[in-house]
């Protein structure tokens, strides 16, 4: 049976309940606004070489971690106080563990800002960037996706993200080998082909940390775990209708 | 083999009667919801003690249960939840006949213990309801010391020969319920005088006593404190290593501690059996969970 109505966790008989389940979602979605800026500013300033900005993008990690904090304590008092059940379990269970994905791809925010530093400091712009936009814009999306099919409960968007962090390893594969080839041409390059590569493989685990977020999204809307499956389970369990 | 009494099997009752007591306001499941005597999950078993096919249980002309098929499996613990008016506790007590003491309760269907006609004309009910003892609502000790509470049983059924094999079934009765520390050294004192928690202690143990081969629990913990209630909770996990037990809850968090599978009743249909695990956390039926997740009920 689908679920036609927007939202599906407006609707208990507590109309306290309904609150903190709807401030729940609402706080994560906060959280996963400002991960998204502090993620498009990281790489922003790396490819501009803007150090003022990505200074920002350092400074601001520490809201990122204090809404981890905070998201995680009004869980565990929803947890406490209301017993949640089935799909009202799931989203508080999911919340808990996507506000660490978020976390993470706040601190890989945070390291690609550092880099940008580094790099600024060394003046013009080294080869690789083109990867890091194209990585960058590949994985912002992912993440943007991710946040979305939470927003409205879609696990078919969540199931594509899951199929386009396969694209993303592969992408973080191609650049890598790219950036290999100018450190064996001139070894003057090295050091910073090293942070390009440090910063492209922030982004890649930035595209891990989205497809967590999508897996967790299936598990809210489906009931079923699909981490550590096949993709056909995945789509097995996104398809399956349920009644 | 179905030899119904035929008391019971001749009636010709219209099967959509209105429905007493269905609840009003919001979130008010509309009855075309229900597949009429679908069940979703996993309502039958390999190792059957009861098998329930098609059961229906009339009030006058009103139907209590709709055409309800489950079986409850050898040693497991299985929980009876939905609204009050759901039938829980109607079909709780087809188990051991329990209706049969109303007289506008009728029993339709083929229900099975072990294979035998539940509903025999010839069966004796005493017998049956040692095999399959209950617990109530509210603690009911006879008006009798603690020692006679838990030796009634056995004597009427005469499973002592000598009052020190009796002696041996009260103290085992008392220890299994988890109060012999409590009342060892005032056996002789009236029941009555008790805590709430510990009658209900006593009466589980006064049904042990007797050896059922299944127990009943009619809302057992609804009248105890949270501590008595942990107890028998305690107890119903240790009882179904050799019994098995069917326990009606209004405290969804109680089916979800104790039982092994969780069947959900709505306006007399069985909706959805499943484990509990699975219940309480993906159920399959949007009924399920509207009632489990607080929608309704």
């Amino acid at each position: 049976m689908p679920h036609q109505k927007d939202d599906v966790y407006g609707d208990h008989i507590s109309h306290q309940f309904n609150e903190e389940l709807a401030e729940l979602k609402t706080e994560f979605l906060k959280m996963g606004g400002m991960v998204e800026q502090q993620l498009n500013d990281a790489v922003q300033a790396l490819v501009e070489g803007d150090s003022a900005l990505a200074d920002e993008v350092r400074a601001r990690d520490k809201a990122v971690d204090q809404m981890e904090v905070e998201i995680d304590e009004e869980a565990t008092q929803v947890i406490a106080r209301r017993q949640p059940t089935a799909r009202d379990l799931r989203l508080v269970v999911s919340v808990i563990k996507m506000v660490a994905d978020l976390e993470r791809v706040g601190d890989e925010a945070k390291k690609i800002a550092k880099f940008a530093i580094g790099l600024a400091e060394e003046g013009k712009a080294p080869r690789g960037y083109v990867e890091v936009r194209h990585i960058g814009n590949h994985v912002a999306t992912m993440l943007h996706d991710a946040l979305d099919a939470f927003a409205r409960l879609d696990s078919e968007q969540a199931l594509q993200i899951m199929k386009e962090d396969k694209r993303v390893d592969e992408e973080y594969q191609a650049a890598t080998r790219s950036l290999l080839t100018f450190m064996m041409e001139d070894t003057r390059n090295i050091s910073r082909c090293m942070s390009v590569m440090w910063v492209l493989r922030a982004l890649e685990r930035v595209g891990d940390h989205a497809c967590n977020l999508a897996e967790n999204v299936i598990f809210m809307v489906k009931g079923e775990d699909v981490r550590h499956t096949s993709m056909e389970e995945a789509e097995r369990v996104v398809g399956h209708t349920r009644g | 083999m179905n030899t119904m009494n035929p008391s019971l099997s001749n009636e010709n009752v219209q099967r959509d009667t209105a429905e007493p007591g269905a609840e009003g306001g919001r979130g008010k499941p509309a009855e075309g919801v229900i597949e009429y005597g679908k069940t979703v999950g996993t309502p039958f078993s390999d190792n059957p003690k009861f098998s329930l096919r098609d059961v229906d249980v009339f009030y006058g002309q009103s139907q209590a249960i709709k055409s309800i098929s489950l079986d409850i499996a050898k040693n497991e613990v299985i929980a009876f939840i939905g609204p009050s008016g759901c039938g829980k506790s109607t079909f709780l007590r087809c188990l051991n006949r329990m209706n049969d003491s109303i007289d506008i309760c009728r029993v339709k269907g083929q229900l099975e213990l072990d294979g035998q006609d539940l509903y025999d004309p010839k069966r004796d009910v005493v017998e049956l309801r040692a095999r399959v003892g209950m617990v109530f609502q509210k603690p009911n000790p006879f008006p009798k010391s603690i020692y006679d509470n838990v030796a009634y049983g056995p004597r009427i059924h005469g499973l002592a020969n000598r009052k020190s094999e009796l002696d041996d079934i009260v103290e085992n009765s008392l220890r299994k319920a988890g109060l012999w520390d409590e009342v060892k050294d005032r056996l002789d004192a009236p029941a009555t005088g008790m805590s709430g928690g510990q009658q209900q202690r006593l009466c589980i143990a006064r049904t042990i006593a007797v050896s059922p081969e299944v127990v009943l629990m009619d809302e057992p913990c609804s009248a105890l404190d949270p501590i008595a209630t942990a107890r028998v909770e305690e107890l119903i996990a240790e009882l179904s290593e050799s019994y098995t037990i069917i326990i009606v809850t209004h405290s969804m968090q109680q089916a979800a501690r104790v039982s092994d599978r969780t069947a959900y009743f709505h306006l007399g249909h069985l909706v959805e059996v499943n484990k509990t695990n699975k219940v309480f956390t993906a159920p399959e039926h949007e009924l399920t969970e509207s009632y489990i997740t607080g929608r309704f009920g």
